[in-house]
């Protein structure tokens, strides 16, 4: 880390050209290399969401699907906000 | 996703292999990064290190690499010629002013786009494999035929990226396609065309930022050097080494690293000018 790097990090200026370039490719390389829309994305996380409400009662606002890409592999990460365990009869 | 087609042919594998010749394609997705001046300036530095070097003008649309190497009005018979049985392979080679071990395989008129196809470079670098220890294939931008035919040459990459957000993105693609090929024993990135200052400032990404998106192993950075275009206008490559320039280093360190060399990267540091550049110098000092 530079000096220029740590006087942004402690006045909270994080948004440099450079970090925006950043964060926009991760972002747009994780759709690229998965070929995946947003519509199927969020599509598949309806249907995530509706398998595990069966067993769990999830927060909905809170969910999120994305796609999360390192050392050239992609991983669809869900995270889903659980209210409560339901009882199932089993 | 788009596939390439999978090699249908290992003949020139085989004799690569046998000749104990490495077929490295320079290719890149987006145009105007930098691929031609790279094979230019390694076919130079390569010869230089005393390989016998021939560099193929894949670029058929848009041929420029004669132009780079200042050969363009010894150019006699070319790629075309040689598919089409019409010349002997060593009538169509162009041998380097001051490079003996240096030679151009030229392109053909731009109608080559319309019949070329991959299983004609395989037998190009058949041909080839014969009389060279390197040959450096300069693909055309795009991810279309004529970069699958130029790829179908190789068995070694370089990918040459500048660090530079659209850049990044097709240089993303282009390694998705080769490595989904899966003839490719080694892919190496170079990042060109760097910005020191802007680097500094935190207003163009870093290598490490590249290398942490595209994952590829890092072969060379160069950084923007106004160099490069002086030496075009003449046609002398900077890897020749008659200018003392940072671009010409750069390109005489990757070559050493090619032939197994084991050549550190340096940091990339921008010259000090003004104070406002000396402050900004001061600012960026490492501190951890």
């Amino acid at each position: 880390m530079s000096i220029m790097e740590l006087l942004k990090r402690l006045t909270g200026n994080r948004n440099t050209s450079a970090n925006s370039a950043c964060s926009r490719l991760r972002m747009v390389l994780a759709h690229d290399r998965s070929d995946l829309s947003p519509a199927i994305l969020d599509q598949m996380r309806l249907e995530i969401m509706e398998v595990v409400s069966k067993y769990l009662e999830l927060d909905h606002t809170g969910s999120e699907l994305s796609l999360e890409t390192e050392d050239r592999s992609t991983a669809l990460v869900a995270s889903l906000p659980i209210r409560r365990v339901r009882k199932v009869a089993r | 996703m788009a596939q390439l087609p999978s090699s249908d042919s290992t003949a020139h594998i085989d004799a690569l292999k046998s000749h104990n010749c490495r077929s490295i394609v320079l290719c890149s997705g987006k145009g105007g990064v930098g691929k031609t001046t790279l094979t230019a300036n390694l076919g130079i530095a390569l010869a230089k290190l005393g390989h016998k070097t021939c560099v193929v003008d894949a670029d058929y649309g848009l041929r420029n690499l004669d132009l780079l190497l200042g050969l363009e009005s010894r150019i006699v018979f070319t790629a075309q010629e040689v598919i089409s049985g019409s010349c002997r392979l060593g009538q169509a080679l162009v041998k380097h002013k001051h490079e003996m071990n240096l030679m151009l395989m030229p392109a053909g008129n731009p109608r080559m786009l319309d019949w070329f196809n991959p299983e004609h470079m395989r037998n190009l670098v058949t041909m080839l494999a014969e009389s060279f220890d390197f040959i450096l294939i300069d693909a055309p931008a795009g991810v279309e035929d004529g970069f699958k035919n130029a790829v179908a040459g190789a068995n070694e990459a370089i990918l040459v990226v500048n660090p530079e957000i659209s850049s990044v993105r097709d240089a993303d693609r282009v390694a998705g396609l080769l490595s989904s090929q899966g003839t490719f024993d080694l892919i190496q990135l170079v990042v060109n065309r760097v910005r020191p200052r802007m680097v500094e400032k935190l207003d163009m990404l870093s290598i490490d930022d590249v290398l942490d998106i595209l994952a590829v192993p890092l072969l060379g950075v160069v950084q923007e050097d106004e160099q490069v275009i002086i030496s075009s206008n003449l046609g002398e490559p900077l890897a020749l080494g008659k200018q003392n320039s940072p671009a010409g280093v750069a390109y005489g360190n990757i070559a050493r690293r090619i032939q197994g060399e084991d050549v550190p990267i340096p940091d990339i540091n921008a010259q000090p000018a003004g104070f406002m550049d000396r402050l900004g110098d001061f600012l960026s000092t490492k501190i951890i």
